[in-house]
């Protein structure tokens, strides 16, 4: 629970950060750091696998990405900061906190913290999970990043 | 409990103390070594009341001395707080892959007993792939937060290099995993014990060969040391990332990366030379496949094993020391044809082959 | 683990800064990093009610979602490669050849 509360207040905070960073560079590193968080609370929730591939794949892999086109592009000037739209955005998103906030806290978990039986998030288990039932969405996602692939690399190569 | 919390600090101690201090040493076999290499003498000046040790007092009292004491300079237009954020980043993730690599067996002390892991997860090889991923934000930010050209060149280098040959290095330790069955480094290393056809320890190597050496080049690789030390590269960057960096700063810079080394080292070793493996010692003593058995003392047997452990490690740094000093530079388009165009392939061919290797019912033979 | 329901309204809080953050910011960069954001909110959900189910379906939507978020940036970010070549800009306000 304190472990729970730490965490919350650490991602939310970064996430923030995310936002309000005039600078690219700084918002990427802040997102690092809440996706790292984010990683945490899913070793809280009996899932070491997908917490793991979080930092693989978003920390370890997509974030460095971001930081790679930023350098190259390397965007020298700082945000401007415009009011009407930091209104606008801030009012629709407590908007949609507020809208939301009822229907969360009436959601009854229909087993409550159901103990987590043996090998619940382990890798034999996701595999199995994987596998088995979800076979054929697999299958697809593995065509879905060979076209991203394709289409990446078509995308940012330089017309000769 | 507060004894299981107790031995945990203090295998958690124990580990980050060898490993900083390996770490440390290894400067001084690389300055020796490479003096050994060229025909030259090497670090010798420095001396306390005429003792200078083979350049010991050199390397490990007066260079530390020199860089802590040394000015910390950050670039005016630099940004001062990643400036100093990066050098921490850049050495974290060298140290806490340690905590799942095994360094012996079990130590039963008093009826209780204490595997000898800081800490054994079931994901042990997947949680080192993700701290090693984590070590290309030093640089990256580093390089960025000096406001430097060369470092900004420097940056993009390592990023790029980094990430490419992270997928030759994942795929290829795939093929050993499938054989071994388990993600976790203790288990791993437990199979190792077994024999091949009666006399060959079942190590890595004699059942993945091909998956060691597309393994210990991707390593390297990571490493960033020269043939692959592109985004340093001294003669076309100065520095590259490093470039703003002095004082105590870039001594973090210089740890993270012999800590690296001995982190690849250990890797090796204990998924293709069998950790802490001594060939044909069980938990009682020796016992030879062509009869002989010797037995030795419980503690005995445990100080063989992590000894063993040690004598590979520390074996496999002076390799990628000699390394170092032996090759000539890549030019960047072949680092990144080599990873892309070369390892990956082979990597992904050796994956195939050993499921079609496993499938095919060798397993039931082959597999310790 | 804490109570279901403070985990959903954690993800709700992050997946609103998200939103947000897609309003706000003038840089196609940082938009694509709210996104990003937006994601690993649902993913929380989906883990939280994972947890309280006792299944595995949710963490292996998790699995997806974080391939097509892996799909999603490698293309994005070709795309804004592309259009800073075209533009030297990343302002989204700077593409509306297609506006009408």
């Amino acid at each position: 629970m304190t472990l729970f509360i730490i965490l919350a207040v650490l991602t939310v905070v970064s996430s923030l950060l995310v936002i309000f960073q005039r600078n690219v560079v700084h918002s990427a590193v802040a997102l690092v750091a809440a996706l790292f968080f984010i990683a945490v609370l899913f070793l809280t929730l009996d899932a070491p696998m997908i917490g793991i591939l979080q930092v693989l794949v978003y920390a370890g892999a997509i974030m460095v990405l971001f930081l790679f086109v930023i350098m190259l592009l390397n965007p020298a000037a700082l945000e401007p900061r415009q009011i009407p739209w930091w209104t606008l955005g801030s009012a629709a998103a407590l908007l949609l906190v507020f809208l939301l906030m009822p229907a969360l806290l009436n959601t009854v978990a229909p087993r409550q913290a159901a103990p987590a039986g043996p090998g619940f998030g382990s890798p034999e288990l996701l595999g199995q999970t994987l596998f088995g039932s979800f076979v054929l969405p697999f299958e697809i996602a593995s065509v879905l990043l060979l076209v991203a692939i394709i289409g990446a690399v078509v995308l940012a190569k330089k017309e000769s | 409990m507060m004894i299981d919390i107790g031995i945990i600090a203090a295998k958690a101690f124990l580990v980050l103390f060898m490993v900083l201090n390996l770490a440390g040493v290894l400067g001084w076999i690389e300055r020796k070594g490479s003096a050994l290499i060229q025909d030259r003498i090497g670090a010798n000046r420095a001396s306390i009341f005429g003792f200078a040790g083979m350049g010991l007092v050199n390397t490990l009292i007066a260079d530390p001395i020199k860089f802590l004491t040394k000015e910390d300079f950050i670039p005016p237009k630099g940004d001062r707080f990643l400036h100093t954020l990066a050098p921490c980043l850049a050495l974290f993730p060298a140290l806490v892959t340690f905590a799942v690599i095994p360094f012996g067996d079990v130590l039963v002390v008093a009826g209780r007993e204490i595997v000898l892991q800081v800490a054994n997860v079931n994901i042990g090889i997947l949680y080192i792939f993700a701290m090693a991923s984590l070590s290309v934000y030093g640089i990256v930010i580093g390089a960025w937060a000096s406001n430097n050209k060369f470092s900004l060149l420097g940056g993009v280098r390592g990023a790029a290099q980094m990430v490419s040959y992270e997928i030759a290095m994942g795929l290829s330790v795939l093929g050993v995993l499938m054989i071994f069955g388990t993600l976790e480094l203790q288990e791993i290393v437990r199979a190792q014990g077994g024999l091949l056809g009666g006399w060959l320890p079942a190590w890595g190597i004699f059942l993945q060969p091909v998956a060691f050496l597309l393994f210990f080049t991707a390593a390297v690789a990571e490493t960033k040391r020269i043939p692959f030390d592109l985004p340093e590269g001294e003669s076309e960057l100065v520095a590259g990332y490093h470039v703003e960096y002095s004082g105590a700063k870039f001594l973090m810079f210089f740890t993270g990366e012999f800590a690296e080394i001995v982190t690849a080292g250990a890797l090796v070793t204990t998924l293709f030379f069998g950790g802490w493996q001594v060939p044909y010692l069980m938990r009682d003593g020796f016992h030879l496949p062509w009869g002989g058995t010797l037995l030795l003392p419980h503690l005995v047997v445990v100080l063989l094993q992590v000894g063993a452990f040690a004598v590979k490690v520390i074996f496999f740094c002076w390799v990628q020391i000699l390394l170092r000093w032996t090759l000539p530079r890549f030019r960047y388009d072949q680092v990144m044809r080599l990873g892309w165009k070369m390892l990956l392939p082979v990597a992904l061919l050796n994956v195939v082959v050993t499921a079609v290797w496993i499938v095919l019912g060798e397993r039931a033979s082959l597999r310790p | 683990m804490a109570p279901l329901n403070y985990y959903l309204v954690l993800s709700a809080v992050i997946f609103a800064i998200g939103v947000a953050g897609v309003i706000v910011r003038r840089n196609v960069i940082v938009i694509l990093m709210s996104v990003e954001l937006m994601l690993n909110a649902v993913n929380l959900t989906f883990l939280a009610f994972a947890r309280s189910f006792g299944s595995m379906d949710g963490q292996v939507i998790v699995f997806f979602v974080m391939t097509v978020a892996a799909a999603e940036a490698v293309v994005g970010l070709a795309i804004i490669i592309a259009l800073f070549r075209h533009r030297r800009s990343l302002d989204p306000r700077e593409m509306q050849l297609l506006k009408w």
